[in-house]
C-alpha cells in the first residue's frame, strides 16, 4: 500500500491532488461537488481510508498488556503514529504527545488538569476575541471555578490582535496562562504565535496554541515558536474524526495532574488510592482510538509528501486568487486581513442576505461552504454581524472551486433581487 | 434551482404581512434560534379569546421571516384553541416548500413563538 500522493515531488497540482480524494468525484443536486468547508472538516485521501481498512482487516487488537502478536502489533502501529506526530510539529519527543479525541477534548484536558492546579484567586487568562468558543468555554468554567479572570485580546478593523492590549495585560495583571489560536478559524488570520510567546514568557506565562486551523496547512514546529502546549484534530488534516493531538513541554505534562481516570492510566490501584502512568499514558485513560491514531499517521505521510511548504504556498496563492475574484461580487463585504498573514479561509457577507440563505442557495449549485457564527460568537459580536458565511480551501481546491463559488454567488443575488 | 426560494416565499421576505409591534398589546413574545441568529417577536391583541390583531417583527434569514410572515396571516381572527392545535406540519404545508432538516427551525421559529404566547395565555384573566 502506498502512502504517496500521485504528485511528483516538487509540483503542487491541486486538481491531481483532488484524485486522490473518492468523496469529491460525485455530483449534488446534479452539479458537482464544490467542497469549500476544509475548516470544519477535511476530506480523506483514499490512502486514509485503506489505513484505516487495513488496520481493521488485519492488525486491530487492544494495545498494551496483550501478550500476543496481534496486539502487540496494534501497539506498534499506535507507538509509530506517536513518532510520525512528533515529527510533523517538530516536538522533542513523542512521549509529550497525548492522542485524544479532537482539539476540544485537548483544551479541556488543558483548562481541567494544568488550569485546576494553578490557577487562583488574582490569577489571569489571556483569550483572545479570535478564539474558537473550545478555547472559551472550558477557561469560563475553570476561571470561575478557581476565581481566577479571563482577559480577552481585541482585533482591530483588520481582524489582527491587538498586541498592545496583551502587552498591557502582561504587564499589569498576573497571567498565568495565554491562550491564542494559531489561525483564527473565522476570519483567517495568522497570528503572530513565536512574537506572543517570547511576551508571554518574559512575563512568566504559558502560551497554549490552539492549531486545530494551523497545523493542516503549514508548517508548525513547537520549538521554533517555543510555546508550552499546542492542540489540534486529525480530522481537519485529513486524518478520520475521533483523534486529535495535544503537545506539551515534557516538565510541564509530568507536574499536571490527570485528567480522566481509568485503565491505562495508572502505574498502581489499590483500594486507599493509585498512582499514574508515565507520559502519555497519563492522559489515555481507557482503551484510546488505535484505528483513528493510524489513519492520522497515513494522513501524516501523506501531507508530508506533499510538503507542508507547497500546501502552504498553494493556499496563499488560492486565498489570493478568492478574494480577488470574490471582491468583484457586487454588494460582498470581506472580513479579515489582506496580507501575508492571512490563511485559506473567507468570511464575507452578501447585501444583507442571511449567510444561510445564502448557503442554502450555494449548496443547489453544488457549493459546499458554512454560515453561521462558526463558534465563534464573541467575534461576531466584535464585527457587529450575527453570522457570516465561510470558504475555506485545501489541498484538493483550484481555481475552479473559487470560480464557481463566485458564479453561484451571483445566483443568489439573481434570486434575491437588488436590494434584497 | 434553489426550490426553497420560490417566489410566495420571497415575497413574503420582503414584504413582510402584519409587520410591527402592537402598543399594548396583550400577548407579546419573542425568542431566537441561536444557532442561525434568527429573532421573531409577535404581539397580538385577544378579544373574546380570539386573535383580532397581530404583528410580528425580527430578522434573519427569509425562511425564518416569510415564514413568520405568513403565519401571521394563518391565524387573524382565529382562537387561541385552535393556535394550540396548529402543528409543524401545518407550518410546512402552508410554506410548500422542500424544507431541509438543518431550515426546519428556521421554518418553524414564527410558530414556537406563537405557541409560546398561546399557552402563557392560560394565566390571563378571563375578558
Amino acid at each position: 500500500m502506498t502512502t504517496q500522493p500521485t504528485t511528483p515531488p516538487g509540483t503542487f497540482d491541486a486538481r491531481q491532488v483532488k484524485q486522490d480524494f473518492p468523496i469529491l468525484h460525485q455530483t449534488i443536486h446534479g452539479k458537482p461537488l464544490t467542497y469549500l468547508d476544509s475548516a470544519a472538516s477535511s476530506q480523506k485521501p483514499s490512502v486514509v481510508i485503506e489505513a484505516l481498512d487495513a488496520y481493521y482487516r488485519a492488525s486491530n487488537a487492544n494495545i498494551h498488556r496483550g501478550v500476543y502478536w496481534l496486539s502487540e502489533r496494534a501497539t506498534a502501529l499506535y507507538d509509530e503514529a506517536r513518532e510520525k506526530v512528533a515529527r510533523f510539529i517538530n516536538a522533542p519527543d513523542a512521549r509529550s504527545c497525548v492522542f485524544v479525541r479532537n482539539a476540544t477534548e485537548a483544551l479541556n484536558l488543558v483548562a481541567y488538569s494544568w488550569g485546576r492546579a494553578n490557577l487562583g484567586p488574582g490569577d489571569t487568562v489571556v483569550l483572545t476575541l479570535l478564539e474558537h468558543h473550545s478555547n472559551i468555554v472550558p477557561w469560563q468554567i475553570i476561571t470561575a471555578e478557581r476565581g481566577a479572570t479571563i482577559r480577552y485580546v481585541d482585533i482591530d478593523d483588520d481582524g489582527r490582535l491587538r498586541l498592545d492590549q496583551l502587552d498591557h495585560y502582561l504587564r499589569t495583571e498576573r497571567v498565568k496562562l495565554v491562550g491564542v489560536t494559531h489561525v483564527a478559524n473565522a476570519l483567517g488570520t495568522i497570528n503572530p504565535v513565536a512574537e506572543i510567546a517570547a511576551s508571554a514568557h518574559a512575563a512568566g506565562a504559558l502560551v497554549l496554541v490552539d492549531g486545530a486551523q494551523s497545523v493542516p496547512h503549514m508548517p508548525v514546529d513547537v520549538q521554533a515558536l517555543d510555546i508550552d502546549f499546542l492542540v489540534f484534530s486529525g480530522h481537519k488534516m485529513l486524518g478520520p474524526m475521533g483523534i486529535g493531538v495535544l503537545w506539551g513541554r515534557r516538565e510541564i505534562l509530568e507536574a499536571m495532574p490527570p485528567f480522566l481516570g481509568g485503565g491505562d492510566m495508572i502505574r498502581e490501584v489499590t483500594t486507599c488510592g493509585s498512582t499514574w502512568a508515565d507520559l502519555p499514558a497519563k492522559f489515555e485513560a481507557g482503551t484510546p482510538s488505535v484505528g483513528d491514531a493510524v489513519g492520522l499517521g497515513a494522513a501524516i505521510d501523506y501531507l508530508t509528501a506533499l510538503g507542508m511548504d507547497a500546501v502552504r504556498a498553494h493556499e496563499r496563492e488560492i486565498v489570493a486568487y478568492a478574494l480577488e475574484r470574490l471582491a468583484q461580487v457586487p454588494g460582498i463585504t470581506l472580513y479579515g486581513p489582506t496580507g501575508e498573514d492571512r490563511a485559506g479561509v473567507v468570511s464575507f457577507t452578501l447585501d444583507d442576505i442571511h449567510p444561510h440563505d445564502i448557503a442554502s442557495i450555494l449548496d443547489s449549485e453544488g457549493v459546499a461552504i458554512r454560515a453561521g457564527h462558526h463558534c465563534a460568537q464573541p467575534l461576531m459580536d466584535r464585527l457587529g454581524v450575527v453570522a457570516t458565511a465561510r470558504a475555506s480551501f485545501y489541498v484538493y481546491n483550484s481555481e475552479e472551486d473559487v470560480d464557481r463559488l463566485a458564479d453561484a454567488l451571483q445566483t443568489v443575488r439573481r434570486i434575491f433581487g437588488p436590494g434584497a | 434551482m434553489a426550490d426553497l426560494y420560490r417566489e410566495n416565499i420571497l415575497d413574503h421576505y420582503r414584504n413582510p404581512r402584519n409587520y410591527g409591534t402592537i402598543e399594548n398589546a396583550d400577548i407579546s413574545y419573542e425568542d431566537s434560534n441561536p444557532l442561525c441568529g434568527d429573532r421573531v417577536r409577535i404581539d397580538m391583541r385577544i378579544e373574546d379569546g380570539k386573535i383580532v390583531e397581530i404583528k410580528f417583527s425580527g430578522r434573519g434569514c427569509a425562511i425564518s421571516q416569510a415564514s413568520a410572515s405568513m403565519l401571521t396571516e394563518m391565524v387573524e381572527g382565529a382562537d387561541l384553541d385552535e393556535i394550540r392545535e396548529l402543528s409543524a406540519q401545518d407550518i410546512l404545508d402552508e410554506l410548500g416548500v422542500p424544507i431541509s432538516p438543518a431550515r426546519v427551525k428556521c421554518a418553524l421559529l414564527g410558530l414556537k413563538v406563537l405557541k409560546s404566547a398561546a399557552y402563557g395565555i392560560t394565566d390571563w384573566p378571563e375578558h
